[in-house]
């Protein structure tokens, strides 16, 4: 007996002691939730960015990435230059219902042309609703966070570097023999 | 013509705090319990921190099918609800708020509830007796073993204020009781409140409707309405046996103070948190351990408590 009744006295302790204190429930439709920046809710597509290198599409684990597109041909620029081709993006979806979230086609995106937004309120009544295409994705952009800052120390990163360099001048003709 | 006013009055009123006071105390469990566990309870229902969530759920199951099992007893299974839930509107008739302040000021007030709230632990047995299901039967058998073990600290904890009291009136008793009687009949409190939480079948005494053992005891075939009205009648149990304990053993309307019926009211609502406190905090007791806390710890503490009483009494009288 003498050992019960202190454990049923701790046990009324404990929760009182947790009524005290603030429920942990997130109220969430009605609270939005607190995330980390960085939470992985959506991929966003910048689609400026694309060259349509279907880099991402093969590596996805999933296949959920669908990617349709034409080239283009551009005129020379010059007299007597040559014609460019370019890809143009047609169809850029990602199934959401496949989409497991790895981020692997944010890694691999060379063009960074892909990023994780911390939206993820995009939940549908048809599961066939969850494809989503290019606009919906472009849609999301402006829901990503800026990068982290570069530390103090850290190197020039690539990008400055090759926007700092002087602009290439024609060569100059050679010196006569 | 005044005094068929003054009934008519005093049933509304009755009738008001068996509708109101059971869903109070029932809003207050789902609120309490929530905080406990360090969640928040009904939010939605009624707008201001669910306040209206059990009239919502009455609603609900009003819409419900009504379903009587086709092997059970019908009529039995049928009246079983009623059973238990009006035994306790009779005993709300006849407890006082304050002197005056009551149903019917009864001269054996004390004899009168205990009498009919243990008439509505028949229901239960008759529930579990008609449903013609093996585990209702088990239920209804752990019922009546409950009822039989735990009627007697009830009824011997009571008899001891009675006596010391000199009187089976709840008014005489609540007018005779002192403060030092907190200590003198601390015993006959305690066995009077764990039998009373028991007969309810209330946690950490809930073995007849061990949900992980025996489905829900005698209430497993019920539906609908007749469902809510076995809930209902837990909750107005929980309301009568917390008035109880504060006419009998807590001084109903005595207080630091200038004495009144707010006093009864806010007594009785702790003992009921008191109910709701145990529930969250204690696992509930085997069936044996039951029985060995009745026999073996609260009959025999009750009787040590009647001698007592007698002899303190005695010496008081002469």
């Amino acid at each position: 007996m003498s050992s019960i009744v202190p454990g049923l006295l701790k046990g009324m302790a404990v929760t009182a002691k947790t009524l005290a204190h603030r429920s942990h429930t997130a109220e969430y439709p009605d609270v939005a939730p607190d995330l980390p920046p960085r939470s992985r809710g959506v991929i966003a597509l910048l689609e400026e960015n694309c060259t349509v290198c279907m880099l991402c599409a093969r590596e996805c684990p999933d296949w959920c990435i669908y990617i349709d597109s034409h080239k283009e041909t551009l005129p020379a620029t010059a007299e007597g230059g040559r014609e460019r081709t370019r890809n143009v993006l047609e169809r850029f979806d990602i199934d959401f219902s496949l989409c497991m979230y790895c981020g692997i086609c944010i890694e691999v995106c060379p063009f960074d042309a892909l990023h994780w937004s911390p939206e993820f309120e995009y939940a549908e009544l048809d599961i066939r609703d969850l494809m989503h295409d290019k606009d919906r994705l472009g849609a999301w952009m402006p829901t990503v966070p800026p990068p982290v800052a570069a530390d103090a120390s850290a190197a020039t990163p690539k990008e400055v570097a090759a926007a700092q360099k002087p602009p290439r001048r024609p060569a100059a003709p050679a010196a006569p023999a | 013509m005044p005094e068929a006013l003054d009934l008519v009055v005093r049933v509304v009123a009755v009738l008001a705090a068996f509708l109101v006071l059971p869903l109070a105390v029932g809003q207050a469990e789902h609120k309490v319990m929530a905080h406990m566990q360090g969640r928040l309870g009904p939010m939605y229902a009624g707008g201001f921190h669910g306040w209206a969530q059990l009239v919502a759920d009455g609603v609900k199951f009003v819409q419900k099918e009504d379903v009587t099992p086709a092997a059970a007893d019908g009529r039995v299974f049928r009246l079983a609800p009623g059973i238990a839930l009006v035994p306790y509107l009779v005993a709300m008739v006849a407890i006082p708020l304050a002197p005056g302040v009551v149903g019917a000021d009864l001269d054996a007030g004390l004899l009168f509830v205990l009498a009919a709230s243990a008439v509505a632990v028949l229901g239960t047995l008759m529930a579990g007796w008609s449903s013609a299901n093996k585990y209702a039967l088990l239920g209804g058998l752990r019922t009546a073993a409950q009822l039989l073990s735990y009627e007697l600290p009830v009824v011997l904890g009571a008899s001891s204020v009675a006596m010391a009291a000199g009187t089976l009136s709840l008014t005489g008793i609540g007018e005779a009781w002192r403060p030092w009687w907190l200590v003198w009949q601390l015993p006959a409190l305690v066995c009077f409140f764990v039998g009373g939480v028991a007969e309810l079948a209330r946690p950490p005494f809930d073995m007849p409707v061990a949900d992980s053992e025996i489905v829900f005891g005698p209430y497993t075939e019920y539906t609908g309405l007749r469902f809510a009205f076995f809930l209902l009648s837990e909750y107005a149990g929980i309301v009568v046996l917390a008035a109880m304990t504060t006419v009998l053993f807590l001084g109903g309307w005595h207080g630091p103070g200038p004495d009144g019926a707010w006093w009864m009211l806010l007594k009785t609502a702790l003992v009921s948190v008191l109910v709701i406190w145990v529930r969250v905090a204690w696992p509930r007791l085997r069936e044996d351990q039951l029985q060995t806390l009745a026999w073996k710890v609260l009959v025999p503490l009750a009787l040590v408590q009647l001698v007592l009483t007698a002899v303190v009494a005695v010496g008081i009288a002469s």
